[in-house]
């Protein structure tokens, strides 16, 4: 049996590899009977059942613990993130731990309070759980999976009036990147790769530091709320395994629409555009778990920049492009002005990054 | 000042984008005086800067930058591969750089392939590596095979010269760049007008390599350095001269070119080396740009040692146009492969294989078509060209 046939790394790590396994092997296989909001073909963030957005997400971040975070916050983070980019106010959470034998008590007494007062900062609830252990050396250290539900948020309606008072017709009633047409604008919350290169770091593994930088993981439903309490966000996501540049390509390839954006706008910090530099990676492919990219009608693109700078998880947004038809693909206009493409990254630079 | 802020200085300055639009003005004024220009750089950074930057979509349409014979990879005969491939098999320890070990010789096998099937291949960073695992492992008997330019050649010379382990020995593919140039010069089918010349293969042979060269062609020559400004100052630089009829000599990446080079990269090349005619996989026989042992070597020679013959013949997939890339004739939407049969997680050819190869370059950057255009620089408008 040849290495085609079998799970590699890449196979999960959010880019060209993973998205063909997911097409190929998971989507055929699941039938869907009856008519859902945003069923699994779609491959949102979340799927809305009967008026209820339902997600689930599993953390394998090595190492547990790092600057600005930990597994436990993170898990919490990703799924209520997951849950807010549809349009939804989040619930409630699950907690499944999966634990190797021999893991310190003292350490996981850490991540949970670390996951229980992130869902106290979200204003979720954890309901629901499980445990299992397995041997020692068949796991490493432990795995997290939360899943999470959240109800329509009451911001919605009013949200996705304003997005068609331009006369366009909504394809659906959540925000989604079907609902995108020519010329909304791309917004970005804050400077991506913060995390991705945080864990870079942190594992020491490349002999590169990055002293002061750290993870930007938080939930990001607050800031969610902010936007569409103002209006005019037609789809949201956060950029999490492959960055940027996968998010911008599945926009792209959703919409049917070419995407433009201008690298000299995109926020990106000293410490991670030299990190990259060093180690000959793309920010544009970092993962980041505390940003969410927004597309929003170009008539209020700036009254929703505004009301994410006015949230200190979103001080730095910055409007970074938008969507046209005529192009096709992710376009970058680099910082030197010129143009190229921007591909699907193959699989996120680095493993276990969440 | 510490690496971390030499790394700021370079990255505000040698990619300034208000210096850069000026640069793109001047280069948009002096191309209005002239006629059709076909510049080529010969160094695969060099093809990585301009398609990661997208500095093709910023020129105007009379000036054309094509990639040369830049990739080391690209240019390591057929035949070599095949011979390390059988010593492989035969039970020698080969080793090599990673991108060399992943392209495919004239019956399509790698260094790589071979390993699947029991060869025993060793990947290295570096020939020190290789003197290292040589010299840890004395009843392991090794062969280094030594692909590239000026740029790494030295290293395996200096080792020579401090005496390599009984159990290693190398088999050279080295390949000295400035006689390709000329070859390049003199070629009626590519037509340039003029020449980047490779900014770190220029750091270690000095621009005086090139004079014989340039005096025989009398064409520009411009020795630049790997950051936008570099390319876009660089090229600015050969359309001057072209303007002003005055070709010359030019430096453009003055913090790292002389004119003499590094001496003492040089010194140990010919100490070491005889410069030959050599083979360049897709290009030509090149006079003097062979780096073979000299005789005095030849316990440290594997072509020797081995009685293996020197690479030649052209071996390429068949409906491939590797050759025609890697002379600079075409681009590689051109091929019938690129992007369907060879792409970067499945190599055909050897420009699709390292990260200086043409192909690979372009297929990193997702480039289908032939290119995209922009006048944003200078009008604002963003045109699309089709394939």
């Amino acid at each position: 049996m040849g290495v085609d046939n079998r799970i590699s790394i890449a196979h999960g790590a959010g880019g060209l590899y993973m998205h063909k396994l997911i097409r190929e092997h998971i989507l055929p296989r699941f039938k869907q009977r009856r008519v859902i909001e945003i069923p699994l073909p779609l491959l949102a963030d979340s799927a809305v059942v009967d008026g209820i957005a339902f997600t689930t997400d599993s953390y394998t971040v090595k190492p547990l613990f790092f600057p600005g975070g930990d597994i436990g916050r993170l898990s919490v983070s990703g799924t209520v993130n997951d849950l807010s980019v549809v349009g939804s106010e989040p619930i409630a959470i699950s907690c499944a731990l999966v634990i190797e034998e021999g893991f310190e008590i003292e350490k996981l007494d850490r991540i949970l309070s670390s996951m229980e007062e992130t869902a106290e900062e979200a204003g979720v609830e954890i309901v629901t759980g499980d445990t299992k252990v397995v041997e020692r050396g068949k796991l490493d250290e432990m795995i997290i999976n939360t899943a999470g539900i959240g109800g329509r948020s009451p911001y919605l309606d009013k949200n996705l009036e304003r997005v068609a008072s331009d006369g366009r017709s909504l394809r659906s009633r959540w925000l989604d990147p079907r609902n995108v047409r020519p010329g909304d604008r791309l917004i970005v919350s804050g400077p991506i790769g913060d995390h991705a290169m945080t864990i870079i770091a942190a594992r020491g593994e490349l002999g590169f530091e990055a002293p002061g930088l750290k993870s930007d993981t938080a939930p990001l439903n607050h800031l969610m709320k902010r936007a569409l309490e103002v209006g005019g966000v037609v789809a949201a996501k956060d950029p999490t395994r492959g960055g940027l540049a996968a998010l911008l390509n599945e926009w792209s390839e959703a919409t049917g629409l070419g995407i433009l954006v201008k690298e000299a706008l995109i926020p990106v910090r000293d410490e991670v555009r030299i990190g990259c530099e060093i180690l000959g990676i793309d920010p544009l492919e970092l993962a980041c778990e505390g940003r969410v990219v927004l597309a929003v009608s170009e008539r209020f693109a700036e009254e929703v920049l505004e009301a994410l700078r006015s949230h200190p998880l979103g001080r730095e947004a910055e409007i970074i492009g938008w969507f046209s038809d005529e192009l096709e693909g992710v376009v970058v206009e680099t910082e030197i002005g010129g143009l190229r493409y921007l591909p699907m990254p193959l699989g996120d630079p680095v493993p276990r990054i969440c | 000042m510490g690496s971390l802020d030499r790394v700021r200085v370079i990255l505000s300055r040698y990619r300034d984008p208000a210096l850069a639009r000026r640069l793109v003005e001047k280069i948009w004024e002096v191309a209005r005086d002239l006629p059709r220009v076909r510049i080529m750089h010969v160094c695969g950074t060099h093809e990585w800067t301009i398609t990661h930057w997208g500095i093709r979509a910023l020129l105007p349409d009379n000036v054309e930058v094509r990639a040369g014979p830049g990739c080391p990879v690209c240019i390591t005969p057929a035949s070599d591969i095949d011979v390390a491939v059988g010593l492989a098999l035969d039970g020698i320890h080969v080793l090599t750089y990673g991108d060399v070990s992943r392209a495919k010789g004239s019956r399509m096998i790698s260094l790589e392939d071979c390993a699947a099937e029991g060869g025993r291949v060793g990947v290295v960073y570096s020939f020190m590596d290789a003197v290292k695992i040589a010299s840890s492992n004395p009843d392991k008997e090794y062969v280094f095979l030594g692909a590239g330019f000026e740029t790494t050649a030295p290293t395996v010379a200096y080792f020579v010269l401090k005496g390599l382990p009984r159990n290693l020995k190398v088999l050279s593919a080295h390949r000295y760049v400035p006689p390709a140039v000329g070859l390049l010069a003199e070629s009626e089918d590519l037509e340039i007008d003029a020449f980047i010349n490779p900014g770190h293969a220029s750091t270690v042979s000095g621009m005086k390599a090139y004079k014989p060269y340039f005096d025989k062609c009398g064409k520009p020559m411009v020795f630049a350095g790997f950051e936008p400004i570099d390319v876009l100052m660089a090229i600015y630089m050969v359309l001057k001269q072209l303007r002003d009829r005055a070709p010359r000599m030019e430096n453009e990446y003055v913090r790292s070119v002389t004119w003499e080079g590094n001496l003492k990269a040089q010194k140990a090349l010919q100490e070491v080396f005889d410069f030959e005619d050599g083979y360049w996989r897709g290009v030509a026989i090149i006079p003097e740009s062979a780096m073979n042992f000299k005789e005095m070597f030849s316990q440290v020679d594997a072509r020797r040692t081995y009685g293996l013959e020197h690479g030649g013949g052209d071996c390429f997939p068949s409906e491939a146009r590797c050759a025609e890339i890697i002379k600079g004739i075409i681009d590689p939407p051109d091929c019938p492969l690129y992007m369907k049969k060879c792409t970067p997680s499945t190599p055909v050819g050897p420009a699709m294989v390292g990260i200086e190869g043409t192909c690979r370059i372009w297929a990193q950057n997702r480039i289908l078509v032939k290119d995209i255009r922009c006048m944003s620089g200078v009008c604002g408008l963003i045109v699309r060209r089709g394939p």
